[in-house]
């Protein structure tokens, strides 16, 4: 299987997979807490692209019940990853609320959010 | 009428306890305490209840709201689970005992907080163990990984600091966990277990199936803290409040460690994805190395909190061996784990947390001669460090004995040896400390003088726990016969039935 | 075949020491009731086992069945005459040994009693239950158990050396200990049920020859540091550090001698003569035993602290009974359980008296004793009737074991090791020679008069000191000890000896 054969019709994935890539490098390499933060919820949002990305079919609507269109099922786009990542969202940002708040309870005890003067000032803690 | 529903009702007192203490506590913040222990006794009740149920009358299939499978919410209670429920109801309700008194001197004024974020991350792991649907699997994850995040930022001054790395490390894990989910979604069309398990045979050569399983080992692995998936885990044990430490470090590794096995063997099919990718070799690979690097790293730390720490990341990695070994008698070793070391380090982390209240600190230093001073606390002390170290009859030294003789069923002779000599490292740092507490420091060390026993309410727990040390060593084959090994997957027993069972 | 009676009596032998326990713990501020536990569990423990001797000696073994601990494993109590044996030698000198203790101790004043007499009660309860062990997996609780006694005891001076000897003591033990989980493992992996039974229960269809080499290799691990054979004894001499009544009963009589009862155990009742000539391993064993007698009797020669030329003796006298083990012979296996008996009385006489020498004078040093016989006639007198023994002297009980040892190495037509037996008896003699003789017949006017230790010391060791005699004039007196070893040397090796 080459390349090209392997990437047509899969570019939505491989945005997510970019996505992903970019968000876990945020996360790891970033020195910042809130640039780390930023990639976490980079990397949350293309799995939530993913699950979107697989429920979408080409020439679909909204899966709300039509009389013209009848029952024809393949005329709606399928509504369980949907509804699911409604919840993935509300995680998403339940998470992102919680470490917001860590982190404003790290910048008030040490005035910094940056890695390298954070550990400094955390060694000088003991 | 009430044992239908009681995979739901498990869930409820806790449910109201999260709501009520707020409420009840805004007023008189001396009700929060009353409060969370009732809700915790009525879901060790029902817990209880549940179980004796479940040993009656077999699996639980409860259908939340009356929707069928496997489009609603299924809750899946089969023995295993009913039993990992009991013991987290257990020790749940020996530390809410222990932090009545705790939680007031250590972190003074959010008793409020504390103990309602507790009630809700035991829904969280509950719910993990409880539910039989996939993506309510990762909504339960995420509740008891955000609470546990709370519980642990906490503590010391660091505590928030360790508390954001777990949180990123955390929320990595439970997002793998969620890609795992979305590839077995779109190859089966399914979320519920049972369904994807039925339909699993036939796809275990698909490369999206095998993707999956690796990313849910990953996504789980990252929260039972799987060498090297740990470290975020020293730093959040150590400096969490005891309290904390001493409710999280027991349950929330060996939870996801439990959930990974209901994965791996009977969701996944773990004999059909060993025979395409060899991941059951590499966890037990890891599982190994965490053993031995783990026992090191605490031979090396000067702060008992750390050491204990460190101590999980080896003992979690035993469970790890288990799951990768994958016989009969080794996932029971792994099974029985679960429970021993749930129940040996929550005694320990009690300690250290009664140790941290009478002395103020809990740097090995803070040990010396102590043993005199709260004779009864260590007395609790000592039989959950020989439980560590795996001597007989304790608790420690059966999932080892299981260990080894699941080992020894396929003739790993890496794991019998590695599991059978680990103990001395662990005996390495448990005698030392030992040495130090009861005998008189040697020259250069400062006794610990003038301090007592810490209230009845917090030694009570501590020698219940050791006492349940004894007895579930002493009496680890009705749990094995009754419990564990009617629950394992039938397909596995069969495979080596002629080698042990 | 034994016939079997179902009892609780052996599980009340074990259990009425650990009952103990809390007594003494709890009466810790007051010494006489403190004291009165321990005696008191002393007292009923040997009654327990001496009511069992009618059994034993009419081949009813008295078993209690527990519950099963592990998949087709139980934990089973089990007296067989080779376990009686044992836990009637301990259960005896346990009586002797308290009463010496509170007089020891209390002489010389040694600090947190009441740890000391909890934890003596437990090394004697894991002891017993070592002897009346039915299966290998009780055996391996129980041998853990006593390793975990033995270490408050040995670490009870809290000095820099008594640290040292603790650690090196657990450095030993402790891998030991995890070698025989593996050995226990290995074979209710392989076998299911691993009951003891007489001539064992393994056999060479088990997996390779290369495979049961090793798993005799680490059994011998597991239990030949307790046995201190060489090279695996360097913690016996440290552990010396203990009080005298430790080294006494534990060094001398307990924890070494589960050792060598624990070769004797896998040698006769899980390997078996059989399988050990078919994967030829008991000439190895033999000359590891062999060279660590002779050796340790050279060692014993060099020291001058009294109780380390002791610790070196009973690692040579340790390898009699593992050299008899080895040999396979009817008459070598009676001289080994003989040897495990009357050792025991004579050395804990020996030790006996060096703790008494130590309470009155504080002296350790051979080189201090000068003239001490004239102070101290009656524990001089018994030092010297335990030495006699132990060189093989007849009319001492010493003698009727090595003699049956020797028989039994002619049996197994090797020579070789009947040569190194008198040479180590000749050595004996040089290293404790001097010792009676130094104290009766060399004067040392500086020496102060001390006059003999309390009563409470000197009876015990008078009372060893005169069965040590009796014994040897008479062995079948009494217990029957000669028959009772003749019995399990038959069952084991399947001949008359």
């Amino acid at each position: 299987m080459d390349l090209e054969a392997l990437i047509t019709g899969r570019w939505p994935y491989l945005f997510t997979v970019v996505l992903l890539i970019i968000g876990l490098r945020g996360m790891l390499l970033k020195s910042n807490f809130v640039k780390k933060l930023i990639g976490m919820n980079i990397f949350q949002g293309a799995i939530i692209l993913f699950y979107v990305v697989h429920a979408y079919k080409l020439g679909a609507t909204v899966p709300v019940f039509d009389k013209h269109l009848g029952e024809h099922a393949d005329l709606y786009m399928n509504p369980i990853p949907h509804g699911l990542m409604l919840t993935a969202i509300v995680v998403s940002v339940a998470t992102t609320g919680v470490a917001l708040a860590l982190l404003i309870v790290i910048h008030r005890r040490y005035g910094t959010l940056e890695e390298g003067l954070l550990l400094e000032k955390l060694r000088q803690d003991d | 009428m009430i044992d239908a529903h009681l995979p739901i009702l498990v869930l409820i007192p806790l449910f109201l306890g999260a709501v009520l203490v707020p409420a009840v506590g805004m007023s008189r913040r001396s009700l929060a305490y009353p409060t969370a222990l009732l809700s915790l006794a009525a879901t060790l009740g029902l817990a209880w209840r549940q179980l004796v149920v479940v040993m009656d009358s077999g699996t639980i299939r409860y259908r939340v709201a009356g929707w069928e499978p496997p489009y609603g919410i299924e809750l899946y209670v089969d023995l295993l689970s009913a039993f990992v429920v009991l013991i987290i109801a257990v020790i749940a309700m020996l530390v809410v005992v222990y932090a009545g008194s705790a939680v007031k001197r250590e972190i003074p004024g959010q008793e409020v907080g504390f103990f309602s974020v507790m009630l809700i991350m035991l829904i969280g792991l509950n719910g993990m163990v409880l539910t039989g649907d996939l993506f309510n699997l990762y909504v339960f994850f995420e509740v008891s990984s955000l609470s546990g995040y709370a519980l642990m930022a906490v503590g010391g001054r660091k505590a928030p600091v360790a508390a954001f790395r777990y949180l990123i490390l955390g929320t990595v894990g439970a997002s793998c966990y969620l890609m795992g989910v979305g590839y077995l979604y779109v190859l089966t069309g399914s979320l519920n277990m049972m369904d994807v398990a039925s339909l699993a045979p036939q796809l275990s050569e698909n490369p999206a199936f095998l993707i999956s399983a690796v990313l849910m080992v990953v996504g789980l692995g990252l929260k039972m803290a799987l060498f090297p998936m740990h470290l975020w885990l020293p730093d959040a044990y150590t400096y969490a409040s005891s309290t904390a430490t001493a409710i999280i470090a027991p349950v929330m590794t060996k939870v996801s460690a439990y959930v990974l096995i209901r994965m791996l063997y009977f969701v996944y099919g773990m004999e059909r994805l060993e025979t395409v990718i060899p991941l059951g070799s590499v966890i037990t690979w890891l599982g190994l190395t965490g053993v031995v690097v783990g026992s090191i790293m605490a031979i090396a730390q000067k702060d008992a909190k750390r050491m204990l720490a460190y101590s999980s990341v080896a003992q979690v990695a035993y469970i790890g061996v288990g799951i990768g070994l994958g016989t009969p008698l080794a996932l029971v070793g792994a099974l029985l784990h679960v429970m021993n070391h749930a129940a040996m380090k929550c005694c320990l982390f009690l300690v250290t947390g009664s140790v941290f209240r009478q002395t103020g600190s809990t740097r090995l230093d803070s040990f010396n001669g102590i043993g005199r001073r709260m004779p009864l606390t260590f007395l609790g002390f000592t039989v959950a460090a020989l439980a560590m170290v795996g001597i007989p009859p304790t608790n420690g030294f059966f999932s080892k004995w299981y260990l080894v003789l699941g080992g020894l069923q396929k003739d790993a002779w890496a794991v019998v040896i590695v599991v059978v000599f680990s103990g001395l490292l662990t005996g390495a740092y448990f005698f030392r400390l030992l040495a130090r507490i009861y005998t008189k420091p040697t020259d250069g060390q400062v006794e610990t003088t003038a301090i007592g026993e810490p209230p009845p309410a917090m030694v009570a727990p501590v020698l219940l726990l050791a006492a349940m040390l004894l007895l579930l060593g002493l009496f680890n084959h009705w749990v094995v016969g009754n419990i564990i090994e009617p629950a394992l997957p039938a397909a596995l027993t069969e495979r080596f039935s002629q080698a042990g069972f | 075949m034994d016939q079997l009676i179902e009892s609780w009596r052996p599980l009340y032998a074990i259990v009425v020491s650990l009952v103990a326990i809390p007594l003494i713990v709890v009466s810790g501020s007051r010494p006489n009731l403190r004291e009165f536990w321990t005696l008191a569990a002393a007292f009923a423990k040997a009654g327990l086992v001496l009511s069992m001797l009618p059994w034993v000696l009419n081949g009813v073994q008295p078993y209690s069945r527990l519950w099963e601990i592990t998949p087709g494993v139980e934990l089973s109590l089990r007296v067989d005459t080779l376990g009686y044996v044992f836990a009637l030698v301990a259960s005896c000198l346990w009586v002797l040994t308290s009463f010496y203790s509170i007089g020891y101790v209390r002489g010389a004043k040694e600090h947190k009693q009441t740890r000391y007499f909890a934890s003596f009660a437990f090394a004697v309860s894991s002891t017993i239950g070592i002897a009346f062990s039915g299966n290998l997996l009780t055996f391996l609780i129980f041998f853990e158990m006593l390793t975990l006694a033995t270490y408050p005891l040995v670490i009870h001076k809290e000095t820099a050396a008594a640290r040292f000897a603790a650690n090196k003591y657990l450095a030993y033990t402790l891998p030991a200990g995890m070698c025989l989980v593996f050995v226990t493992a290995w074979c209710v992996s392989k076998v299911g049920n691993v009951d003891f039974v007489p001539g064992g229960f393994l056999d060479s269809s088990l997996g390779s020859i290369a495979e049961l080499r090793w798993v005799f290799l680490l059994a011998m691990l597991a239990v030949g540091v307790k046995a201190g054979i060489m090279p695996l004894h360097s913690w016996l001499p440290a552990a010396m550090a203990a009080p005298t009544p430790v080294s006494a009963l534990l060094h001398a009589v307990a924890v070494v001698k589960a050792g060598v009862f624990g070769v004797l155990r896998i040698t006769g009742f899980v390997f078996g003569p059989d399988l050990l000539r078919d994967i030829g391993v008991w000439t190895a064993l033999a000359w590891v035993a062999g060279i660590t007698l002779t050796v340790a009797s050279l060692l014993a020669i060099r020291q001058d602290n009294l109780k380390r030329r002791l610790a070196y003796s009973t690692v040579g006298h340790l390898s009699y009974i593992v050299l008899g083990a080895a040999m396979l012979t009817p008459a070598a296996w009676t001289g080994s359980v003989l040897h495990l008996m009357f050792h025991a009385t004579m050395k804990i006489t020996l030790f006996f008296c060096a703790g008494a020498i130590y309470v009155r004078t504080h002296k350790e040093n051979i080189s201090d004793m000068h003239g001490i016989g004239r102070q101290m006639p009656f524990t001089m007198a018994a030092f010297a009737i335990g030495s006699l023994g132990l060189a093989g002297v007849p009319g001492v009980n010493g003698f009727v074991s090595k003699w049956n040892l020797a028989v039994g190495t002619l049996q197994a037509d090797q020579a070789v090791f009947m040569i190194l037996l008198l040479v180590s008896g000749v050595l004996n003699a040089a290293y404790f020679f001097p010792i009676v003789r130094v104290a009766f017949f060399e004067k040392n006017d500086e020496f102060p008069k001390f006059g003999e230790a309390s009563p409470l010391m000197v009876v015990p060791l008078g009372i060893t000191a005169i069965v040590s005699i009796v014994l040897g004039v008479a062995p079948n007196l009494g217990v029957h000890a000669l028959d009772m070893a003749r019995r399990i040397a038959a069952a084991v090796t399947g001949g008359a000896a």
